[in-house]
C-alpha cells in the first residue's frame, strides 16, 4: 500500500506539472470552427442573453430584459440564446458563458446584471466585431453599451408620492439585500419623502445581507417586514426587493387605509398580484426591456450603441407607473419633482 | 501466511478499483435514461462533453476549477477522517478569503512578502473561524454539524457588514458593485499564460503541495496515527493514551486553515478583489468531492477533476439546448452511486474475507483431527 500511495501521489504531480505546461490540443473555438462554419444564415439578429441568477421567469430583473429581447426578436426575426448563472458561479465560468456565445456568432450579446462586468470586459476586448450590452455596470470597452439606470431619481418621485399619500406623516422601505444598487433606491426614496415634509418618518429595512440573496426571493419575508412596519404605524410601504416585494404588497392590501409602492415592472398589471392591485399605489418601474431592444434595434440597424447609455428620468429609463389612477390628484406636484430634476434644480443622492 | 496477506492486499485494491467504477458506470446509466426522458439523444450529449471537455481551454477551465475544489476536498477530508463532519469549509473559506482580500489590498510591500502573509492570513481566519467550533464541541459538548452551519450564516453576515463603502469596501465606478479594495499589480500571483487555451492559476502547484502534505501527515506521521485512530474508535484512541479533545480542536483548526485556502486561487490569480460575486457554496461542492474521493488524497484530486470536467462540460450542454439541470442530476446521481457504490463492495469484501477467515478456521480445526486419526 505504501507504495502504491506514494507513487500515485509522484504520478498526480507530474500529471498537473505536464498539463500545465503544454495544455494539448485545439481550443474548443477552433474545435468549433471546423465543425460549424455555416450556422449562421443571415436572417434576423441572433442574440445571446446571459442571465444572472434566478433566469427568465423571475417575474422581474431578468424577466425585463428577457421581454426587451422577445420584443426585438418579434419584429427583426432571429432567435434568442438564453443561458443562467449560478450561485457557485466563478469568473471563468461567466467568461464561458460570453465567450461561448460570441464564438456561437451572437451578436449581440447582453450580460444581465452588474456580475458580468470583469468578464465581459475581458471577452469584448477578444471579440471586438461582436457588440455587448450589458445592464447595471459600466464596462469600458469600445464594443459594449452600458446600459444604467438612474433608480435613485424614480424612487425620489416615488418618496413624493409617498410624502404626499401618508396620513399618519410615517412611511417604509424595504430593501431585498443591502448592496450598493438597492441603496440606491433607498437613497431616493427617502430624499424624495423628506423634501416633501421633512417631519415624516421612515422606516428602513434590508431583508438580507452580503452574498445572501434570499432578501430578492423571499415573500415570506417581505410579508414579515411590511407587518412589522404597518404595526409601527407607517401606511406607505415602498419595496425594491425582486419577488419579495409580493409579499409586503400582500401584507399591506391587509390593512385599510394603506398604500404599497411596487418597483421594476408596473406591478399593478402583474396578474400574480390582481387580488392586491387596490392596495398598490403606484410602481416604480425600471424600463430594461427598453434598454435591451434599444441596444439590440441599433446593432439590428447597424448602428451598435457603445459607451454608457443612462436611462434616466428624463429619457424614461425610469418612471412612475400610473395605473389604477391612485396618484392622479397628486400628479402636478409629481410633475413638478420630475422636472426639477431633469433640469437639474434636485441632484438626487445615489447613497443613503 | 505471507502469501495470504499479498492476495488479500491485491483483492482490496480490485475491490477499491471496482467501486468507483460502479459509481460511475451506474451514473452514466442514469443520466442517459433521464437524458431520454426530456426526449433528447444521449449519444449526442456524451460526444459533445468528450469533445468539448477534452479541448485545450477546456483543459486549463478544468484545471483551475479543480484546483479550488481540490483544496476544498482535502479541508473536508481532514474532518471526515475524524469522524467530524466540517460543514463550516463554506463560511471559513469565504471569510478567510475577505480578511486575505482587505489585508492585500493594504499592504503597500514587495509580492514576494505580501503573497506569502496573505495566504497566511487567510489560513489564520479560516484556523480561528473553525476553531470556536472545536472549542464549543469539546468544552460545551456542542455537535459540529449544528455549530458550523451557524457559523456560515454568522460569516455571512459578517462579510455583509464589513463589506461597504466607508468601512472595508469601495464602490465601483457604476455605483453598483462593491468590492475591497484590489491587490496592487505586485501582489498576484504567478500564472502561467497557454496562449489561446487561458490562463492557468498558478495556485495548482500550491494545491499539489497540499495534496502531498494531507498525505504525509495523515499516513508518515503520531499526528495523523492520532487522527485516523480518533475517526475509526473513540474509546480505543483514549485507551491507548491519544488526547479526544486536544485531537478534535487541533483538527478544526487544521481544516480551518486549508479551507481558508480554497479561495486563494480566485484571489491571488483571478479576481484580486472579494466582492460579492466572490464563487459561494464551494465548502459543500468539497463534501460531495471529499466523499467521492473517500478522503484519500489522489482520489480528491481525481473527484475535483471529474467535477470540473462536469460543470464545464454542461455548461456547454446548456449552450447546446439540454436542460441545464442536467448537471445537477448528474451530480447528485454520482454521488450517490459512490456512496452506494462503496457501501456494497464494502460489504462484498467484508464477506468474502469471512468466508475465507470461516475456511481457514475450518482447516485448522480439521488438521489435528486428521493427525490423530494417523497416531
Amino acid at each position: 500500500m505504501r507504495r502504491v500511495a506514494k507513487l500515485s501521489a509522484a504520478c498526480a504531480a507530474t500529471a498537473a506539472l505536464a498539463l500545465s505546461a503544454t495544455a494539448c490540443g485545439s481550443t474548443s473555438s477552433e474545435n468549433n470552427d471546423k465543425s460549424s462554419s455555416s450556422s449562421s444564415d443571415g436572417k434576423g439578429v441572433k442574440i445571446g442573453l446571459a442571465f444572472d441568477v434566478g433566469g427568465r421567469g423571475d417575474r422581474s430583473f431578468n424577466d425585463s430584459a428577457a421581454r426587451g429581447a422577445d420584443k426585438a426578436k418579434s419584429e427583426f426575426g432571429g432567435e434568442i440564446k438564453e443561458l443562467t448563472a449560478k450561485t457557485s458561479d466563478t469568473e471563468a465560468d461567466r467568461e464561458q458563458r460570453l465567450s461561448d456565445l460570441a464564438q456561437a456568432g451572437y451578436n449581440p450579446i447582453i450580460g444581465v446584471g452588474y456580475a458580468y462586468s470583469d468578464s465581459m470586459k475581458k471577452v469584448a476586448a477578444k471579440f471586438p466585431k461582436t457588440s455587448f450590452g450589458i445592464v447595471d455596470s459600466v464596462v469600458d470597452v469600445n464594443n459594449v453599451d452600458s446600459i444604467t439606470f438612474t433608480e435613485e431619481q424614480g424612487s425620489y418621485l416615488a418618496g413624493v408620492a409617498a410624502a404626499l399619500k401618508t396620513k399618519k406623516d410615517h412611511v417604509g422601505f424595504i430593501g431585498g439585500v443591502d448592496v450598493p444598487l438597492i441603496k440606491k433606491f433607498e437613497a431616493g426614496y427617502v430624499q424624495g419623502v423628506h423634501d416633501t415634509n421633512p417631519k415624516i418618518k421612515v422606516e428602513t429595512q434590508y431583508l438580507s445581507h452580503g452574498s445572501d440573496t434570499s432578501g430578492f426571493a423571499s415573500p415570506d419575508k417581505g410579508k414579515e417586514a411590511a407587518q412589522g412596519m404597518l404595526d409601527k404605524g407607517a401606511d406607505v410601504i415602498y419595496s425594491a426587493a425582486g419577488s419579495s416585494g409580493n409579499g409586503a404588497i400582500e401584507a399591506v392590501s391587509g390593512a385599510k387605509g394603506t398604500w404599497a409602492i411596487g418597483v421594476d415592472s408596473d406591478q399593478y398589471n402583474i396578474p400574480g398580484l390582481a387580488k392586491y392591485k387596490d392596495s398598490i399605489l403606484t410602481s416604480m418601474v425600471k424600463n430594461v426591456d427598453v434598454g435591451v431592444y434599444d441596444f439590440i434595434k441599433s446593432v439590428h440597424d447597424g448602428k451598435p450603441l457603445t459607451g454608457v447609455n443612462s436611462y434616466s428620468l428624463a429619457k424614461d429609463g425610469v418612471s412612475l407607473a400610473t395605473s389604477g389612477g391612485f396618484i392622479d390628484d397628486i400628479k402636478a406636484k409629481l410633475d413638478a419633482a420630475k422636472q426639477k430634476i431633469v433640469d437639474g434644480g434636485i441632484k438626487v443622492k445615489t447613497t443613503p | 501466511m505471507n502469501k495470504l496477506t499479498q492476495r488479500i492486499d491485491k483483492e482490496r485494491l480490485l475491490l477499491g478499483i471496482a467501486a468507483p467504477l460502479l459509481a460511475v458506470v451506474t451514473a452514466l446509466v442514469v443520466t442517459t435514461l433521464v437524458i431520454l426522458a426530456t426526449g433528447k439523444n444521449p449519444g449526442d450529449a456524451f460526444s459533445d462533453m468528450v469533445t468539448y471537455g477534452s479541448a485545450s481551454d477546456s483543459q486549463v477551465y478544468i484545471l483551475n476549477k479543480a484546483t479550488t475544489y481540490y483544496l476544498a476536498g482535502v479541508a473536508v477530508a481532514l474532518g471526515f477522517r475524524m469522524n467530524l463532519f466540517n460543514i463550516g469549509v463554506d463560511g471559513q473559506y469565504r471569510l478567510a478569503a475577505f480578511m486575505a482580500a482587505v489585508l492585500g489590498g493594504a499592504l503597500t510591500v514587495p509580492g514576494w512578502i505580501a503573497i506569502p502573509l496573505i495566504m497566511l492570513c487567510a489560513m489564520a481566519t479560516g484556523a480561528l473561524w473553525a476553531a470556536i467550533a472545536g472549542v464549543l464541541k469539546v468544552t460545551r459538548g456542542v455537535s459540529e454539524v449544528i455549530s458550523t452551519i451557524m457559523l456560515n450564516s454568522i460569516a455571512t453576515a459578517i462579510i455583509a457588514y464589513l463589506l461597504q463603502p466607508g468601512k472595508l469596501g469601495q464602490l465601483d465606478e457604476a455605483g453598483t458593485l462593491v468590492s475591497t479594495k484590489p491587490l496592487p499589480g505586485g501582489s498576484h500571483l504567478f500564472n502561467m499564460d497557454t496562449g489561446p487555451a487561458g490562463i492557468l492559476d498558478g495556485f495548482i502547484f500550491f494545491a499539489v503541495i497540499v495534496g502531498i502534505a494531507f498525505w504525509f501527515v495523515l499516513g508518515r506521521t503520531r499526528f495523523g496515527f492520532d487522527l485516523r485512530t480518533v475517526g475509526l474508535s473513540e474509546s480505543a484512541a483514549s485507551a491507548s493514551g491519544v488526547s479526544v479533545k486536544k485531537m478534535v480542536v487541533t483538527s478544526m483548526i487544521v481544516s480551518g486553515a486549508v479551507a481558508g485556502l480554497i479561495g486563494m486561487p480566485t484571489l491571488l490569480n483571478e479576481s484580486y478583489q472579494y466582492d460579492n460575486s466572490f464563487p459561494a457554496g464551494i465548502g459543500f461542492t468539497g463534501i460531495a468531492i471529499a466523499l467521492l474521493g473517500r478522503n484519500h488524497p489522489v482520489g480528491i484530486a481525481l473527484g475535483a477533476l471529474l467535477w470540473g470536467f462536469l460543470e464545464r462540460t454542461t455548461n456547454h450542454l446548456e449552450f447546446q439546448g439540454y436542460d441545464k439541470e442536467i448537471l445537477g442530476v448528474i451530480q447528485g446521481v454520482i454521488v450517490l452511486c459512490v456512496v452506494i457504490a462503496y457501501e456494497v463492495v464494502r460489504r462484498y469484501g467484508l464477506k468474502r474475507q469471512q468466508q475465507r477467515v470461516g475456511a481457514e478456521l475450518a482447516a485448522q480445526a480439521v488438521a489435528p483431527m486428521k493427525k490423530q486419526e494417523v497416531a
